[in-house]
């Protein structure tokens, strides 16, 4: 709870700038993470492509790179399209923080 | 030139509006509020405002319809009365959240059951928690003066929150007597032009309104209202006192009629208060010391100013239109905690008045304020011109 801002320092009257989801971090809905096993992974781009909200992060000549945490919802697409089972979904509360 | 003319409650809205010119009006009308938005379709159809007239086929569309234009950035007034006041319940805190700067011309009228069209406050009073800034006026020349001063305040920086301007049904809105109008100059240089903060029409500044926030911001959101709030009565000095320069009409926040030296004070607001300030020059001339203290901004409660008014009396009466059924009257409870916050204990009385539209006659204050003066006090709440 610490990164969320004070009302201070919140736009006023129900706002948010840019208007866009981008920066909105569903991540925290998440109770399931993909977690990538670079090993594994061919860069065959399945999971990339059938994300539902762009949440693969891949470099412009197509290799995955890793997964956005701070908008990934946790749906497990990315996992059951994977041909390698490189990607696993693991639970949250494995990540929570000591 | 300032003209005087005589007219209605109702038409003193109305004529405010034409000179305000607002961008947007959506309205739906309802009795005793149906000649603003009639006399206003008129200006509208004669071409004497630029106004976007949206007739809408419901309060709640209504509302609806001027709130999307608020935030869009436009200068948006509406009207309505009971009933409508309630269907449209659903969108005021929304309208106070998105910080929507709408002028509404409520003109008062007791909610059903059984349906009855007069006047009461429970319409009002039944949304006295919805985040928006009430004032409650006395006669015509009040709500005219307070529709344009209502524009500059609700627009304020530090404010920017929608604003209720309560008139008595049918005896302020339907009761033709004279007032003072202003140029249309005057009044438009007034209120200047509208210079919202973040309109949905400025693309080049996307915004979106009216996100999902759960337990993470929807409270910190509440508590910008609340900051909001703070600043109001500040910036109604402000306007007020520039007004009264312009104009000559002065409007405190809450306004004293003989209460200096007063041992016995009514609190009431509204039209009711002439038949109370009556009842104050009769009972003076006989030697009682009485007074009479208006309420006349009631969200935010100005706590500090009444507890001035109030400070030296003996004992007071507190005079409420509308009932909290089950609790106190809602004037009531705010005058005793405002006392109470100022460590001062003040008997009080209660009485419920006027519900429905039932008449308030001088002898139903002399009533009151004869209890006050034979020290006849208890915490019951009592009625004036109920029958047993």
């Amino acid at each position: 709870m610490s990164s969320l801002k004070g009302w201070k320092d919140l736009p006023l009257a129900t706002t948010v700038p840019a208007s866009t989801s981008e920066k909105v971090q569903t991540g925290q809905w998440r109770s399931m993470r993909p977690v990538w096993n670079e090993e594994e992974c061919i860069h065959c781009l399945q999971c990339w492509i059938q994300c539902p909200d762009k949440s693969i992060k891949a470099t412009p000549e197509g290799k995955v790179t890793g997964i956005d945490y701070f908008f990934c919802k946790g749906c497990g697409t990315c996992a059951a399209v994977c041909p390698k089972k490189a990607i696993e979904m693991r639970p949250e509360s494995e990540f929570i923080e000591q | 030139m300032s003209r005087k003319d005589i007219t209605s409650g109702n038409w003193a809205v109305a004529e405010a509006m034409r000179q305000i010119n607002p961008d947007v009006v959506a309205a739906y009308p309802i009795t005793p509020s149906t000649d603003i938005p009639m006399k206003f379709s008129e200006f509208v159809a004669d071409g004497l405002v630029d106004t976007n007239l949206v007739t809408v086929e419901s309060e709640h569309s209504a509302i609806s319809a001027c709130l999307a234009a608020a935030v869009s950035g436009a200068r948006v007034m509406t009207a309505s009365s009971a009933n409508g006041v309630a269907l449209m319940h659903e969108i005021f805190p929304i309208a106070a959240s998105y910080r929507a700067p709408i002028v509404f011309g409520l003109v008062n009228r007791s909610l059903g059951a059984p349906i009855n069209i007069h006047c009461d406050h429970s319409d009002s009073m039944a949304e006295r928690d919805s985040g928006w800034i009430h004032i409650y006026c006395e006669d015509g020349q009040e709500v005219y003066d307070t529709m344009i001063m209502a524009v500059r305040i609700a627009e304020h920086k530090d404010v920017l929150l929608p604003v209720f301007v309560c008139q008595d049904g049918f005896i302020t809105s339907h009761c033709f007597e004279p007032v003072e109008f202003m140029d249309d100059e005057e009044v438009r240089s007034f209120i200047g032009e509208r210079d919202p903060l973040f309109p949905l029409l400025d693309i080049d500044n996307p915004v979106a309104y009216g996100s999902l926030a759960l337990t993470d911001y929807y409270f910190e959101i509440k508590r910008q209202q609340v900051e909001a709030m703070k600043h109001v009565e500040r910036v109604y000095r402000e306007v007020a006192g520039e007004f009264a320069k312009k104009t000559g009409r002065d409007y405190p926040v809450v306004d004293t009629y003989k209460t200096d030296d007063a041992d016995h004070i009514m609190v009431i607001m509204s039209s009711a208060a002439g038949a109370a300030k009556d009842t104050v020059d009769r009972l003076r001339e006989k030697g009682h010391k009485v007074g009479c203290l208006r309420i006349r901004l009631f969200r935010p409660f100005p706590a500090k100013a009444v507890v001035d008014a109030l400070k030296g009396a003996k004992s007071i009466a507190v005079l409420d239109r509308a009932a909290s059924l089950g609790a106190p009257a809602p004037l009531f409870t705010e005058i005793k905690g405002a006392l109470y916050d100022a460590g001062i204990h003040i008997p009080a009385n209660t009485y419920v008045y006027g519900l429905g539209g039932r008449d308030f006659f001088p002898h139903n204050a002399e009533e009151a304020f004869m209890d006050l003066i034979n020290n006849n006090m208890s915490p019951e709440e009592r009625y004036l011109g109920l029958r047993e």
